[in-house]
């Protein structure tokens, strides 16, 4: 795993200090919570209903022991004993009052964490597969492209005034777990005729009002000149992204306005003057990464487990969470174990500071100290022995951290909501947690299958409800919340944006709606098919039908 | 109002004028705006007193292209702090034209963005402070960071370069 060496040190130190002196000024009053704004957003501190928070980047979803254990202490010490994992491979602390928060970010600095630009119009934390370097089905480990971009991205002075936030997403699988055609760029790993590995550039999708499914600006950039690339895209971006109006800045309106082939052609004009400048990142530098993201000293083992075999025969529980939140891994012998952070009727993405802790400790036990965040808010640990995984699940029951549940109808997104957000229309969370005790029964959500719901509590959609195979978006009439059903979106390698079923729900009907169309679904499947599968062959109509029939 | 530039607090040497209206004489050093300048190009070349170009938000610095060693002074406007594209202007001119006169950050010019102002090849800053204000936020604002990850055109090594180095030295001292 990367380790700060002296530089990455002394810069977030020095960061540090400055958002000390700038809080200290703003709490004698030198300056107004007006000229304050900027600062503390630029290290990731918001002021929301009820109080600041505080939310703290975790590069490409990567945690050590240590790191993770810090997070679960930073919890304990400055919030009421939790913290809540988001869509964005972020962590979020609810309560953190304004003068200890310079002592949080020392904390975090620490243990190689910080917060900045995880607000601002700027480029925020890039985002990746929280199975990178694990997974079975991945070409290269994209982290040390992920660890490049953090560097080149953090304080970069040309691009710190964006027309709006920027969110950069890698994957290094073709199966896309990083939502990367729903980012204002995403880079997806590939080989191209002559055998190198690269990446296809794709640009200006994401959520918000405007939900956009990403177009191929080009379809393979070797890894040497991908910075230069990103530089370009950013320059034409900061050049010509509207600024006239916050709801029209992001990219996806710039490639949707002026076309693809437009944006493609002034991109590449950019790039054909700087690609041979000192953003070219030789072989050798690359090799240098790849090198601090090396696998872990992997045992030489067969991929059958007599043990791990005799207990899932044995144990119900164990064989239940298996069959849903252990994934394949690429070294035989080793599997992925997800930890779900969605309890029946639980705050999806919460952990509190002991879970953090025990979960720190396990991956010490258990997976190299290696912990990853994942952005439908869960864990992973990523290296674990299949000899090892009963012992595993055995404590992570124990501790609330064992539900088998991934994928299923009761994995949901949900963005804080207005339980805790200044901009939300409508409550999320609790709408989250009905819906999770409405289908609780283990075994009914296993025959329902994958199915992805996701919430958001207004129309900035940071809970991906565009993307949801059922999206559910909270909005306000008349000081009363209602909700409105997508259906059929996606956001793996075959992204699509929800449509709209029809009129909204009041806060009473919504969850009936949601299980009338599980029902509907259940009834029409053919053999193997998910309920997004189903939604693509047949359509709106048989699901709108059960939700409205003659309205 | 100050300006500060290589230390120091310097005199407001220029008329800036907008893009009507009329000209100070002949022998007064002019600043311009691009859409006046491309206007009236030929009349302003012929002036004796020294010549600028202001850059407003939305502008091309290309269109200075074939007059840039003519000018002195190109002046950037930063109508608010947030609209950041005087910076790609400031790089474009800087590392791309190789401009080599004054730039001048103006308009919203504040303590936090100096740095990246300076990263991105100006020289000079125009505070809405006095001068004694100016120079203190000038001074503390370029030595706030001392490790930077991007190489610009501005001269300072980059975390990556010192990284290179340090291995360098240590496989010679290795072999
Ligand atoms: C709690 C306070 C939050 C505020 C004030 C906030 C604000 C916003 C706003 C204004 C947008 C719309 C941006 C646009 O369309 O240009 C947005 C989008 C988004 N936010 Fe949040 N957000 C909050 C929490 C979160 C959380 C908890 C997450 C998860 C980490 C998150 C992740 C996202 C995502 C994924 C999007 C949509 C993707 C995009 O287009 O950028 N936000 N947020
Ligand atoms: S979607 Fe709306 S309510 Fe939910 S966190 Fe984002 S801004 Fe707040």
């Amino acid at each position: 795993m990367y380790r700060y060496d002296d530089f990455d040190r002394q810069l977030v130190q020095e960061r540090t200090e400055q958002f000390r002196e700038q809080v200290k000024r703003r709490l004698a009053g030198d300056i107004t919570e007006e000229q304050f704004r900027p600062l503390r957003l630029m290290n990731g501190v918001y002021l929301q209903l009820h109080a600041y928070m505080l939310r703290v980047a975790i590069p490409y979803g990567t945690l050590r022991a240590d790191q993770l254990r810090q997070l679960g202490m930073i919890a304990r010490k400055y919030d009421k004993g939790y913290g809540h994992f988001t869509t964005r491979q972020n962590i979020q602390y609810n309560w953190p009052k304004l003068d200890e928060i310079p002592d949080a970010l020392l904390d975090l600095a620490n243990v190689e964490m910080h917060a900045i630009q995880t607000s601002g119009n700027c480029i925020r934390n890039t985002t990746t597969d929280q199975y990178a370097g694990a997974a079975a089905d991945e070409i290269e480990d994209p982290r040390p492209y992920c660890e490049l971009i953090r560097q080149w991205s953090t304080f970069h002075p040309e691009f710190t005034y964006l027309p709006r936030k920027f969110k950069i997403a890698v994957t290094g699988s073709p199966n896309d777990r990083a939502a990367v055609k729903v980012h204002d760029i995403g880079l997806r790993m590939h080989q191209n005729d002559a055998g190198e590995t690269g990446f296809e550039v794709i640009v200006g999708g994401g959520l918000g009002r405007t939900p956009f499914v990403g177009k191929t600006v080009r379809d393979f950039i070797g890894k040497n000149d991908l910075f230069s690339y990103l530089e370009a895209i950013l320059r034409v971006y900061n050049r010509f992204g509207r600024r006239d109006n916050k709801y029209k800045a992001r990219i996806k309106i710039l490639v949707h306005e002026l076309g693809v082939e437009e944006v493609r052609r002034l991109v590449e004009e950019e790039w054909e003057q700087i690609k041979d400048g000192s953003l070219r990142v030789g072989d050798e530098e690359i090799a240098h990464y790849i090198a601090q993201f090396a696998p872990p000293a992997f045992e030489d083992l067969s991929d059958d487990d007599a043990d791990f075999e005799r207990h899932k025969a044995e144990n119900r529980g164990f064989f239940n969470w298996v069959r849903s939140n252990v994934v394949a891994h690429k070294q035989p012998g080793y599997a992925i174990a997800n930890v779900s952070l969605k309890p029946i009727g639980g705050i999806p993405g919460d952990a509190t500071d002991t879970q953090m802790e025990l979960v720190a400790d396990l991956s010490e036990k258990y997976s190299f100290g290696d912990v990853r965040v994942t952005h439908e808010q869960n864990l992973v640990l990523p290296h674990v022995k299949k000899a090892d995984l009963f012992a595993l699940w055995t404590a992570l029951d124990a501790a609330g951290l064992g539900t088998a549940n991934l994928g299923y109808v009761t994995d949901i997104i949900s963005c804080p909501g207005l339980d805790y957000c200044a901009l939300a229309t409508a409550r999320s969370i609790p709408l989250s947690q009905r819906i999770s005790e409405r289908f609780g029964d283990l075994e009914r959500q296993h025959d329902i299958g994958e199915l992805k719901i996701k919430i958001s509590g207004c129309i900035n959609a940071c809970g991906h409800h565009h993307v949801g195979h059922i999206g559910i978006l909270g909005l306000d009439k008349r000081g009363k919340e209602f909700y409105q059903i997508t259906l059929g979106g996606d956001a793996s390698q075959d992204a699509s944006i929800g449509k709209i079923a029809g009129a909204g729900f009041s806060e009473a009907e919504v969850v009936d709606a949601i299980e009338s169309l599980v029902t509907k679904y259940i009834e029409i499947r053919e053999s193997g098919e998910r309920f997004i599968d189903t939604y693509r062959r047949v359509g709106m109509d048989p699901f709108k039908e059960v939700l409205y029939g003659d309205r | 109002m100050a300006i500060v530039k290589n230390d120091s607090v310097i005199e407001q040497e220029w008329i800036t004028v907008d893009a009507e209206g009329d000209l100070p004489s002949s022998d007064e050093n002019l600043i311009v705006p691009l859409a006046r300048f491309k206007e009236e190009r030929d009349s302003l070349l012929g002036r004796n007193g020294g010549l600028g170009v202001q850059l407003n938000p939305g502008d091309a610095p290309e269109d200075l292209a074939d007059d840039l060693d003519r000018l002195s002074i190109i002046t950037v406007n930063f109508p608010a702090y947030t609209d950041g594209r005087g910076y790609s202007y400031g790089r474009v001119l800087r590392e791309r034209m190789g401009f080599k006169g004054e730039l001048r950050a103006i308009g919203d010019v504040l303590r936090d963005q100096i740095l990246y102002m300076h990263r991105c090849g100006f020289d000079s800053y125009e505070l809405n402070v006095d001068g004694e204000t100016a120079l203190t936020k000038v001074r503390a604002a370029l030595k706030e960071m001392t490790v930077y990850y991007q190489p610009t055109g501005d001269g300072r090594v980059t975390a990556q370069s010192l990284r290179e180095r340090r291995r360098a030295a240590l496989d010679q001292k290795a072999s």
